[in-house]
């Protein structure tokens, strides 16, 4: 029956349509059980017909994980380009440098690439924001890149070598927050894979990057001067491998995601290409066919991992269980 | 802009001088953002509009910038939408400025096979020389020997999605040119309606208005889909439900309203009077009924004829059935020593009698006049007010639905007696002196072959419960269409002319005077029919009406039967009909048997084609399903077609008549683009043309459209007729003068004029009453000064009924209207449905006649003896009380009467492309073992003309698709998502299927019955698209209005899609053959 | 820095202010959206209502199977997304009056939200949920502290928009939403998602999906009227036997500081494809870049260190 009555006055009683009594039922029931029902344990998984909670990254895999990847080469070799410098390692210094300029340029070029709006990728230095991974990396490819192609260009070219010098060390100084601050950028993300690993990544990233950048070097460079190479290439593996082991155990569930499809087969290959890489460079890495084809394999290697990375990302994003079931079991936990 | 300026515009810089450190806010933004508006603030203007899509009414407000409609959203001050739209209503301006619409007029050449372009001033000039072509080759002035003046060899259809104005002069010019085939879409959706109400309570419109849908203590939603087909009236049923109102849904599928109620009651389709019977049934054995309301304003006291036999003695026929003429003779359903004429349905179905010189028709050929009738009554029926004669109504009643027990409904409609119990103490608790219970219903109801009976039961058990005229109370009709009510009132319709006066049939010699003394009533306001009628003919014949010529009657054609669409389709197919306009109807999606529709367009000669797209019934002669299947070639295909491009609401003003006989006008926010016209300048243009081409002629049959008062101003660049003036007419006016008030003012000797008398006062003062838009929010919640609703503004019918006999409320919380004794006046919320002065003691004299015979406590003032009936002695060809039968084509043997399986008198035609099943037990009943009901999606409109191009809409329900039940799909290894094939006697399609536990197989008569659900939108043309379920759906009628059965018919399911092409006639051969079917099976009248 | 962001509750917590936070001053009051799924009829209005306003284009004519959810979910070109949920739970008191054998639906291969859910209920129960889904403008906003050119920011209102003329597509603040609304629109290369009708607030005018909405399922007002209205619904509905009635997104010291636009549901958030305990990612950020500022040490230290222990090549000894 209405509470609400017509009298000769008008309508008392009225009740807005929003608080509309739904799920009242008829009078009677039948039967009282809805005391047992609330005493049914919580369902398992559930999700909305399968389809993912989140937007997975629009991102080309070959322009962000490219893009990942040439940072942490071009960043990582802007340092080892520096101690090169610094201890008369002069080849590998200048190629190392030309390297990195190169790297960083098709790493820049791989993010413009990436925007939906290229024309306006001057927009990314609209705004300076320290909540953004992405501005700041703007920010530091502004002051990086500069750096980096002075270093190459003056190196190259021997005009004024002091400024070449003050480049070289900027770009060195710069490099390893180019190389890490992309680990950032992905795990400021809802992405459960990166965000789940946003402690080590950044060690997996600068891990990698080192492991790049020694291949290059090992490449590019002499027998005579690889030896830090070498052991910067077994450093970086040794790195990468420890801090990916840690960051998959803390995913727990999400942690799958690294092991399971494009992105397993990719991580397995990455770790399989830079344990050959490291071996081959620590063992053999004075030969220079050894050192040529280590080299490869590290750099190789580091594409791998980035690439997987990105993967797993985009896989622990299109299935709803690894968004729901750590939310689930954190709820759980807190009670 | 200088370097200081750029630095300090850069956000970067003014984040850390502006105090947005972070850059998030204030320092982020840009100059475009910060100059951001609106463009409903932008706009030049707003013009008011209400919605072209259901018959809510839900006001818009149309924004227009540089003569371009830029927006289109609610208007917050109406009283019944309040500001809100559904999905269609939302996507109104995709629709009237989509890509979608056409603005050119096309033209396909007999035998052509594709269209060509044509100007429109070309166009008119064709269609005028093909009608007075037609016309005078066709035109008979005799039929049978007698006088008929009209053509059958030109129809119309459409006129539910039009204004009134529009309507009404597709009538008028139509009428004058003799053309007697006019429907619209108010014959296939609610005809049935008008049937039922009109015959129980004397007007056919809802009793009630959605507003008051706020103060029912129960609700029950049976036979409609409230809040999927009319989400924005739903609006009141959640506001009765915040108060505390229980809300229960009757329907075959648990829907978005059963998701929404109380209580989802899955029922069997079409069975719907076994229930509403077993209700009557519970009221009655238990003596629940609200004892005074119906002793004094119900017809439960009148004594009925000897000679009356009911189903309960004759194994389910009613006395006076004529098997051979498959009708009834109804002169023994009368009361004792009394002739009845009904309110509405067969008004002159006495005509012998009471004019003593005419010749009856056959009764399956009258006309159901509807709406708002008056019965005619001769003599007082006698009365028992113990109500314990064996022979009055009460236990006529109670004999009758004895049989309707609660085991009897769950044999019948699969519900669960504990169930069906539970719903029949609900709607007692909340009946009575204080309480108050609502039906709701649509066309779940009316398309059936007893539709108009659906509606008396559930008529009658509100009588019995006191539920009418009363806040909270009634029957909501819910209509689909935005004008469909108006399009019923000033019809285009072919049984009936303007306020429902009906049109005439041939009689012999029949001149005015004879016509209304067979129609007018003793008593009532149907008593003045004859100011009705001239006022009428001297709206239309203008000055050439006169007292010396009978006021032009003689110019009216005559009908000889029924000349409903479904006739007119079959005259298609048999040559009579040659030419055809469609005026905003799809009938090749939207009408029963698709096929038979199309196949009849192929054998016209001509046909017009007025819509916003190439609509599937403009371009079946070139893409229709019967030329993939070969049956058709379109170059053997000789009919000329024309397309124009019709006006949008926004582009032309009017108004529609909502669900609640409420008028809203729309204003014009600019004039239609390209070759677009309204309906208005195309009806008023061609009528010009023709005039201007008879001018001078001498042929008599040219008289009525030189004599037609034809003279109307128009306005703009392209001469569009003023509406207003045309509503002006509407109204009436004393000739030559002021404008009138109201229909007690009409007078039957030429001085006043009027096209529509029940509309006469919504342009009083020379106001348009109807595009009154006082905010809601200013005043009580009646909301009279919102549009103008008839009769003369009433909200709620029969209101008198909310008073006791003495004039006081019933009750203190249900005080609607009461007897102020001080001013001598009835007063309250509502505008009193009555004598406004008539105190409740007054009884008339002896011998007193019309509106002075109507007593102090006779609320119902259109019927003849001023009560509601209970029991029906005239009016409905079917039966006095409703009665369960089977639909036509039911896999269930009906448990009720074993001697009689369907409506003995329910119009079935046998033809080729129109057969039947097998009736359960015969032969090859099995091949179709289960009940599809088709249905209407929130997220599209009927035919799908309005919103299957709509890309905004058909991206919400992309695909034609079937809902069956997990139990079904198992049974036909059906699968979700995948394919299925609907097979019947007339076609095969094809759908999607949704695998759906909202579907629920039903226990009747300890069998399982599985039901299959359809929405009939999708068609081949459009944006989305599909086959069409219509084309499964039989011509089957209710023999009242002719409406047909789709919301009930047997079919076969399949997995996988149809076959293609020829391959589909074979199928449906060998269906056929399994089935035994031939021109025979189903046409039985008795068994 | 970061630090005292958290400790000023920039990046997480209970923030009353972010549109003062974000430099406005004198901003009106933050406003919201209350979306209350147990009045939903599932008519879509909003989601036509949205697109017409903001002329988004038609995105896909496919039947998906998903109940009348042919839209499937928020993204570049949907705004607002009803979903819809058959289940067989009772919904409070009401009865559904079916009745179904166990186990035929799966056997159909019904699309449920789980092959599970089914085996909770009766064989007579059954409920249609349908809710509409809506960016959150969470109080503390992923997509926005993300984004590197400024296109999305904060509105006086305390909403959460995307500046076209600003976006430059990077994509970012894609993965960063938690609630996976934000999308970008492949042929065109910008993000799009619900502005509430920013230029419409301006005018004072409320969001066209909120003015459609027939039962009033989509609210909208100022977000601390809304959160009382909410909290006096709940109780509404759990004194009448609608114990499953809960709100989401409405609590300001939850992972994101409350949502500007906050449901009441029906049943777990996931069941209507929310996450059940979103958290800004940004609240790790500064951890992060702890993270990667020692990890940049460890690179250049570690190759400092390399150098050192190898001196200068033997050859130039």
């Amino acid at each position: 029956m209405s509470e609400s009555d017509v009298t000769k006055d008008g309508i008392r009683g009225e009740r807005p349509d929003r608080e509309a009594l739904v799920g009242k039922g008829m009078p009677r029931r039948r039967k009282g059980r809805r005391g047992e029902r609330a005493m049914v344990p919580e369902a398992k998984f559930t999700s909305y017909y399968g389809k993912p909670v989140l937007n997975p990254p629009t991102w080309e895999p070959l322009d962000i994980a490219g893009y990942f990847f040439l940072g942490g080469l071009a960043g990582a070799g802007s340092v080892l380009a520096a101690g090169a410098q610094l201890t008369g390692r002069r080849s590998t210094a200048r190629a190392l440098k030309i390297s990195s300029l190169v790297a960083i340029t098709g790493s820049a070029a791989a993010l413009v690439h990436d925007l939906g709006r290229p024309e306006r990728f001057a927009n990314m230095l609209r705004v300076l924001k320290p909540t953004s991974p992405m501005s700041v990396g703007s920010w530091l490819l502004a002051a990086y890149g500069p750096a980096a192609g002075a270093a190459a260009v003056l190196d190259v070219t021997g005009f004024l070598p002091r400024l070449g010098r003050a480049a070289t060390a900027g770009a060195a100084a710069l490099g390893p927050a180019v190389a890490a601050y992309t680990a950032v950028l992905a795990a400021d993300t809802a992405v459960p894979a990166w965000h789940g690993g946003y402690r080590e990544l950044p060690f997996v990233f600068v891990g990698s990057a080192a492991a790049a950048a020694s291949g290059m070097a090992l490449i590019t460079s002499p027998a005579r001067e690889n030896a830090p190479a070498r052991s910067a290439a077994v450093l970086g593996v040794a790195l990468e491998t420890a801090a990916a082991k840690v960051m998959e155990r803390r995913l727990g569930l999400v942690g799958e995601t690294y092991r399971q499809g494009r992105a397993g087969r990719l991580m397995r290959a990455a770790e399989a290409l830079s344990v050959l890489g490291a071996a081959g460079a620590a063992l053999g890495g004075r030969r220079r066919t050894t050192a040529v084809l280590s080299g490869a394999a590290l750099l190789a290697a580091s594409a791998c991992t980035r690439f997987g990375v990105f993967h797993a990302g985009t896989q622990s994003a299109e299935d709803p269980k690894y968004t729901v079931v750590p939310q689930r079991q954190r709820l759980e936990a807190a009670g | 802009m200088g370097v200081r300026t750029w630095i300090k515009e850069w956000p970067v810089y003014r984040q850390f001088t502006d105090g947005d450190r972070l850059s998030r806010g204030a320092a982020a933004m840009s100059a475009t953002t910060r100059g951001l508006r609106p463009r409903t603030e932008t706009a030049d203007k707003v013009v008011k509009s209400v919605c072209p899509y259901c018959a809510v009414g839900c006001a818009q407000n149309v924004y227009v910038k540089d003569d371009k409609v830029v927006q289109i959203e609610g208007d917050p001050d109406s009283p019944v939408s309040r500001g809100r739209l559904c999905p269609k209503g939302s996507a109104s301006l995709q629709l009237t400025t989509g890509d979608a619409r056409r603005y050119e007029v096309l033209y396909r050449r007999p035998h052509g096979t594709d269209w060509e372009r044509l100007d429109l001033d070309t166009a008119m000039d064709m269609v005028v020389d093909r009608i007075l072509e037609t016309r005078r080759r066709t035109w008979e002035w005799e039929a049978d020997g007698k006088r008929v003046n009209r053509t059958l060899g030109i129809a119309s259809l459409g006129g539910a999605t039009l204004d009134n104005e529009e309507n009404y002069l597709i009538k008028k010019l139509f009428t004058a040119l003799g053309i007697i085939q006019v429907e619209n879409q108010a014959r296939v959706c609610h005809s049935s309606t008008v049937a039922g109400l009109g015959t129980t309570f004397g007007r056919g419109g809802a009793t009630t208005f959605l507003q008051d849908l706020q103060n029912a203590d129960c609700i029950i939603i049976e036979g409609s889909n409230f809040a999927e087909c009319h989400p924005v009236g739903f609006q009141w049923v959640m506001e009765a439900k915040a108060r505390g109102a229980t809300v229960i849904h009757v329907d075959p599928r648990f829907t978005r309203t059963s998701a929404l109620a109380d209580l989802h009651v899955p029922i069997r389709a079409g069975s719907d009077i076994a229930f509403l019977g077993g209700m009557i049934n519970y009221v009655l054995s238990n003596e629940a009924d609200f004892r005074e309301f119906v002793l004094e304003y119900t017809n439960a006291a009148a004594i009925v004829s000897e000679e009356f036999e009911d189903t309960e003695d004759l194994d389910g026929v009613f006395s006076g059935l004529h098997e051979d003429t498959r009708h009834y003779d109804v002169t023994t359903w009368q009361y004792e020593g009394t002739e009845v004429q009904a309110a509405s349905g067969e008004r002159d179905s006495l005509y012998e009698e009471r004019t003593g010189n005419g010749q009856s028709v056959a009764a399956s050929g009258r006309s159901e006049s509807h709406g708002s009738g008056g019965p005619a009554i001769s003599g007082e029926a006698r009365r028992d007010p113990t109500l314990t004669h064996p022979r009055c109504v009460y236990q006529i009643l109670k004999r009758h639905f004895a049989r309707y027990t609660p085991e009897m409904v769950e044999e019948t409609c699969g519900i669960p007696r504990e169930t069906f119990l539970r719903v029949c103490r609900t709607l007692v608790e909340n009946s009575g002196r204080d309480r108050t219970s609502e039906f709701v219903y649509a066309v779940g109801w009316t398309q059936h072959t007893m539709g108009a009976q659906f509606i008396r039961a559930a008529s009658i058990l509100q009588l019995l419960l006191g539920n009418m005229g009363r806040p909270g109370g009634g029957i909501q009709a819910l209509r689909g269409h935005a004008s469909i009510q108006g399009s019923s009132d000033i019809p285009t319709l072919y049984n009936l002319l303007p306020g429902y006066i009906p049109m005439p049939h041939a009689h012999e010699h029949e001149d005015l005077d004879t016509f209304v003394e067979a129609v007018r009533t003793d008593k009532g306001y149907w008593s003045n029919m004859r100011a009705y009628a001239v006022s009428l003919l001297k709206a239309y014949f203008g000055e050439a009406a006169t007292a010396d010529n009978d006021y032009c009657f003689g110019h009216l054609p005559r009908l000889t039967g029924s000349h409903s669409t479904y006739e007119t389709v079959q005259a298609q197919l048999d040559g009579t009909c040659k030419g055809y306009f469609l005026l905003g109807e799809n009938p090749a999606v939207g009408s029963a048997n698709g096929r038979m529709q199309r196949l009849g367009m192929a054998n016209l000669d001509w046909l017009v084609v007025r819509d916003f797209s190439l609509i599937e019934s403009a371009t079946w002669w070139k893409d229709g399903p019967e030329i993939e299947t070969g049956e058709l070639r379109t170059e053997d295909i000789a009919t000329e077609v024309f397309f124009f491009p019709a006006a949008a609401h926004t582009e032309k003003a009017g108004s529609f008549t909502n669900t609640n006989r409420m008028l809203q006008w729309h204003f014009a926010a600019k004039e239609p683009d390209g070759d677009a016209r309204s309906d208005l300048w195309f009806m008023y243009h061609l009528g010009r043309r023709i005039k201007e081409r008879l001018a001078g002629s001498a042929d008599p049959m040219d008289r009525p459209l030189l004599d037609l008062a034809w003279d109307y101003p128009t306005e703009g660049t392209i001469a569009e007729p003023n509406a207003e003036a045309i509503l002006a007419e509407i109204s009436g006016s004393h000739v030559g003068g002021r404008p009138l008030d109201g229909y007690d003012q009409l007078r039957d000797d030429g001085s006043t004029s009027c096209g529509c008398w029940i509309y006469c006062g919504v342009h009083a003062d020379g106001v348009n009453q109807a595009a009154r838009r006082k905010p809601y929010t200013e005043q009580d919640w009646m909301a009279l000064e919102w549009g103008w609703a008839w009769p003369a503004n009433r909200r709620i019918l029969y209101n008198r009924c909310s008073a006791d006999p003495e004039g006081k409320p019933w009750s203190e919380r249900k005080a609607l209207v009461w007897w102020d004794a001080e001013q001598g006046r009835w007063t309250g919320h509502d505008i009193p449905d009555y004598v406004a002065d008539r105190p409740p003691s007054y009884r008339p004299p002896e011998g007193a006649t019309g509106v002075e015979a109507i007593s102090g406590v006779d609320p119902f003032i259109m019927q003849a003896d001023g009560k509601a009936w209970l029991y029906a002695p005239a009016g409905l060809t079917d039966g006095p009380l409703p009665t369960h039968y089977e639909p036509q084509d039911s896999p269930v043997r009906n448990p009720l009467y074993e001697g009689q399986q369907r409506n003995p008198v329910r119009q079935v035609f046998s033809r080729p492309e129109n057969r039947f099943h097998p009736g359960p037990g015969e032969k090859g009943a099995e091949v179709f073992p289960y009940v599809v009901t088709t249905y209407r999606l929130t997220e599209h409109f009927t035919a799908g003309g309005m919103t299957r191009w709509s890309p905004y809409l058909a991206e919400l329900q992309p695909a034609f698709f079937c809902e069956v039940s997990p139990e079904l799909a198992a049974e036909r290894s059906l699968e979700h998502g995948g394919w299925a094939h609907l097979v019947t006697a007339r076609g095969v399609v094809e759908a999607r299927v949704l695998v759906t536990e909202r579907m629920t197989p039903l226990t009747v008569g300890g069998r399982t019955v599985h039901q299959i659900g359809l929405p009939y939108h999708w068609g081949s043309n459009g944006y989305t698209t599909g086959d069409s379920a219509n084309d499964l759906s039989a011509v089957a009628l209710d023999p009242n209005a002719h409406i047909q059965e789709v919301k009930a018919l047997s079919a076969d399911i399949r997995p996988g899609r149809r076959p293609r092409g020829p391959a589909v006639p074979r199928l449906l051969a060998e269906y056929h053959r399994r089935a035994g079917i031939t021109e025979e099976t189903g046409m039985e009248v008795r068994g | 820095m970061t630090e005292s962001l958290i400790g000023r509750n920039l990046l997480a917590g209970n923030e009353p202010d972010p549109a003062g936070d974000a430099g406005h001053r004198d901003h009106p009051p933050r406003v919201g959206f209350f979306t209350d799924t147990s009045v939903c009829i599932g008519c879509k209005a909003c989601e036509v209502a949205c697109k017409e306003w903001n002329a988004i284009p038609e995105d896909g004519l496919e039947l998906t199977g998903m109940s009348y959810d042919n839209t499937q979910g928020l993204g570049a070109s949907t705004w607002r997304h009803v979903a819809f949920i058959e289940q067989r739970k009772p919904l409070g008191n009401a009865e559904a009056g079916v009745a179904h054998e166990d186990g035929v639906a799966q056997e159909a291969g019904v699309a449920r939200e789980d092959g599970l859910a089914h085996e909770d209920g009766d064989a007579t129960d059954l409920r249609w949920l349908m809710a509409s889904d809506v960016c959150k403008h969470c109080t503390h906003a992923a997509c926005l502290d993300v984004c590197p050119t400024g296109a999305l920011f904060r509105t006086e209102f305390g909403t959460v928009v995307v500046q076209e003329d600003v976006c430059n597509g990077c994509g970012y603040c894609v993965p960063a939403c938690p609630y996976g609304v934000i999308d970008q629109r492949k042929e065109d290369g910008r993000v799009w998602k619900c502005t509430m009708c920013y230029d419409r607030l301006g005018a004072g005018q409320e969001p066209a999906c909120a003015k459609a909405c027939p039962t009033q399922s989509i609210q909208f007002g100022p977000l601390d009227e809304l959160r009382a209205r909410a909290d006096e619904r709940v109780r509404q509905l759990h004194e009448i036997g609608v114990t499953d009635a809960r709100l989401y997104g409405r609590d300001p010291d939850d992972g994101v500081g409350g949502d500007g636009a906050f449901f009441l549901l029906l049943d777990e958030p996931e069941v209507y494809g929310l996450p059940p305990d979103p958290v800004v990612t940004t609240r790790d950020l500064p951890s992060m870049w702890r993270h990667a500022g020692v990890a940049a040490l460890t690179l250049l230290g570690g190759l400092a260190a390399v150098f050192a222990a190898h001196g200068r090549p033997e050859g130039k000894r």
